[in-house]
């Protein structure tokens, strides 16, 4: 670790950078903040990574790398892992012949996210390694080591991430060495890779002795740490906690746990004998704690009020001073809303206008729930506004169930609006259905990424783009019409009006570009229209406005 | 340990240079072979919200957010941003608001944050080339002739 050598990277970054060292042959990922920045700089970097239509297809075209050898990547956010948690898993039991590595973005506190679930879960869930990294150093580290033991072991591991690991600088000094990158190489392997319950059932087997083995190494794996310290108050500490930990109280003696399942339950064991007090000091749910208790190791967790939200330095000085006192209360700044100029202000102005009940998605345009829209009347998850949307207008007596309208953005929707669509064309309710899909040719909310409605690869390049008129036509809407909302025009409340009193099934493609991707989006369209044949371009000529 | 470090919080809307004004001071004070660590939060407070950054600094330094009550140093960009962030400043800690900037002097009135780290500059023992360095790679090869006029601006003022 030469001094000239350090560098200032936040966790995101470094992961990356540890993913190139480590020789990873694929990164595969859907954008969620704060895991984004990920793939983005290892594309910087010159790694191969890659925009994946949603989690799910981004962890299975990871397991695909990793069977064949290799060592692959794969980021998202802690909701991302919740569409990805069917081949989680099922790859738990098959394992990987190279080396797979996946990376939850937690959020806790929600700066930009749904919920605030603590995804440590997953890894006792599925019966897979996680590794809780507490700085950018550790970020990169711990990549390297999550390679390390997936590969030993053939089995993915967790890189669980906190909003203040992945967008924090810090200093990190790289190895000076790095891995040349397996070759891949295909070998057949049907009872280890086929999981039809004969080979799954021996699979479930393999999978909890590499758990034990890998408990037992944990034991005296360095990942785990003691900083010596006054016996009279021991804190048990993982993630970013232990930074908040080391400056709240730093007279303590420290135990911070690195590698948190399965948890070196010995070595916690012989650490609370050690001291006096000994308090679990953890970010989330009470997940260290409830284990550590279940195993007979009497230890002190916070008070519930510090579940929610993320910690920080003050908190825990109270979480150690058991103070349970209220919490002064920060003072508001100012929320965040949709840009001036946002194509999408006039169509929350008409569902406004319409008296719409406006079943709501995940992106940018979720910001119109807020004054002086206020026109949406539900957000769950992402591509929920198609399933919400068709459930409402099932029940509800017919004059409410007309004003019924789902809005999803185009990334959302090809990440998990494409299933609602076939559901609304093969279950339509009595009165029909309106989709409007905003299509703004970006990933805006999370910084402007590509996904396939774009036609551009996540390196800005051309590729196959997917013509979202054509794939609801495809799927059997009767009636999709495109509409560009321009300043002044009533064409979008017109058409919107009609499809509402109509008892048809229709889509309504709001279609104009993000006001922050301007260039990118003209450099891109330049690069298309040398990409794409005459007779495309007349097909595309074919869907003006109100056609 | 607490009082070896140095605590900077700078604030202001999305779209203000808030993010890229601490790119530019974090790089730095990191060139100076410090230990520092800067903490912020992306995504939805992109959009026209409230945006802040924190940077410490020092021979070691933990936690990437600066505790409420324990800033040496607020930055802001717009005014409007003073009151719900002046809880972050200690009771003698420095404020810096727009007003200390000659906007009208500035070549590109999208450099106020340079120049505001160009006042904060003065309070701080980091070298001048260091700043300079700091500019010239974060910043545009274009932007960078206004930026260094701003921050020269207010280092100056």
């Amino acid at each position: 670790m030469s001094e000239s050598n350090r560098r200032l990277l936040s966790g995101d970054e470094a992961i990356a950078l540890a993913a190139l060292h480590a020789g990873v042959a694929l990164g595969a990922g859907y954008p969620g903040t704060p895991s984004t920045e990920i793939l983005e700089a290892f594309d910087k970097l010159g790694g191969r990574g890659q925009w994946s239509p949603n989690e799910k297809v981004a962890l299975e075209v990871a397991i695909g790398a990793a069977f064949g050898g290799a060592r692959a990547l794969c980021t998202m956010k802690h909701v991302g892992l919740n569409v990805a948690a069917d081949p989680l898993f099922t790859v738990a039991y098959t394992g990987v012949s190279g080396a797979l590595v996946i990376v939850s973005a937690d959020d806790p506190g929600m700066a930009s996210s749904q919920n605030e679930q603590d995804n440590r879960h997953y890894a006792v869930a599925a019966g897979l390694p996680c590794l809780e990294p507490s700085d950018s150093q550790e970020a990169y580290d711990f990549t390297w080591a999550a390679f390390e033991i997936s590969e030993k072991w053939k089995l993915p591991v967790i890189l669980r991430v906190t909003t203040r690991v992945c967008h924090s600088k810090t200093i990190v000094c790289p190895r000076a060495t790095h891995a040349a990158p397996p070759a891949a190489q295909w070998t057949r392997d049907i009872p280890g890779r086929v999981m039809i319950p004969a080979y799954a059932r021996p699979a479930h087997v393999r999978l909890r002795k590499k758990l034990a083995e890998i408990d037992a190494w944990n034991e005296t794996s360095d990942l785990n740490r003691v900083v010596p310290g006054d016996p009279k108050l021991g804190i048990i500490t993982s993630g970013i906690s232990f930074q908040h930990v080391r400056e709240a109280a730093p007279e303590a003696s420290v135990l911070k746990l690195g590698l948190t399942y399965p948890l070196p339950l010995k070595k916690i064991a012989e650490f609370a004998k050690t001291v006096e007090r000994c308090l679990v000091v953890e970010e989330g749910d009470p997940f260290l704690v409830d284990s550590i208790r279940a195993a007979g190791v009497p230890v002190e967790g916070k008070p519930t009020m510090y579940r929610f939200g993320e910690l920080n330095v003050a908190r825990v000085r109270r979480i150690v001073d058991r103070d349970e006192s209220p919490e002064p209360p920060k003072p508001p700044g100012k929320p965040p809303q949709l840009c001036d100029g946002c194509p999408y202000r006039q169509v929350f102005s008409v569902f406004r206008k319409l008296n719409c009940i406006v079943a709501g998605d995940i992106g940018c345009y979720t910001l119109g729930v807020l004054s002086p829209f206020e026109a949406m009347d539900t957000c769950v998850c992402m591509g929920a506004s198609l399933g919400v949307g068709l459930g409402l207008r099932k029940v509800l007596p017919p004059e409410q169930a007309r004003r019924v309208v789902s809005v999803i953005g185009d990334s959302t929707f090809v990440h998990t609006g494409i299933n609602g669509l076939v559901d609304m064309a093969y279950n339509p309710p009595p009165n029909g259905h309106t989709l409007v899909i905003l299509d703004n040719s970006t990933t805006a909310m999370t910084g402007q990424q590509e996904h396939p409605g774009t036609g551009r690869l996540l390196n800005h390049e051309p590729a196959n783009k997917l013509v979202i008129e054509d794939l609801c036509r495809a799927a059997g809407i009767p009636r999709v019409q495109v509409v560009e909302p321009r300043l002044g025009s009533n064409d979008f409340e017109n058409l919107l009006t009609e499809c509402l009193s109509g008892d048809q099934l229709a889509v309504i493609i709001v279609r104009r570009p993000c006001l922050l991707i301007g260039k990118q989006f003209k450099a891109g369209e330049k690069l298309a229209v040398t990409a794409v044949t005459d007779s495309c371009d007349a097909a595309k000529k074919g869907e003006s406005c109100g056609s | 340990m607490a009082a070896k470090v140095t605590n900077i919080v700078l604030a202001g809307l999305g779209g203000q240079g808030v993010l890229k004004a601490s790119d530019i001071l974090v790089d730095a004070v990191f060139r100076g072979g410090l230990d520092v660590k800067k903490s912020e939060v992306h995504g939805m407070s992109q959009r026209g919200g409230s945006v802040c950054s924190d940077i410490r600094y020092g021979a070691e330094v933990f936690s990437p957010m600066v505790p409420p009550g324990e800033a040496h140093f607020l930055v802001v960009l717009e005014a409007t941003q003073v009151e719900p962030n002046r809880w972050l400043l200690r009771k003698d800690g420095v404020l810096l608001t727009p007003d200390m900037v000659d906007a009208a002097k500035l070549s590109n009135r999208r450099s106020l944050n340079v120049a505001l780290l160009g006042v904060l500059s003065r309070h701080l023992d980091i070298p001048e080339v260091d700043w300079l360095a700091a500019l010239q790679s974060n910043l545009a090869p274009n932007l960078f002739e206004a930026n260094q006029q701003a921050f020269l601006l207010g280092r100056q003022s």
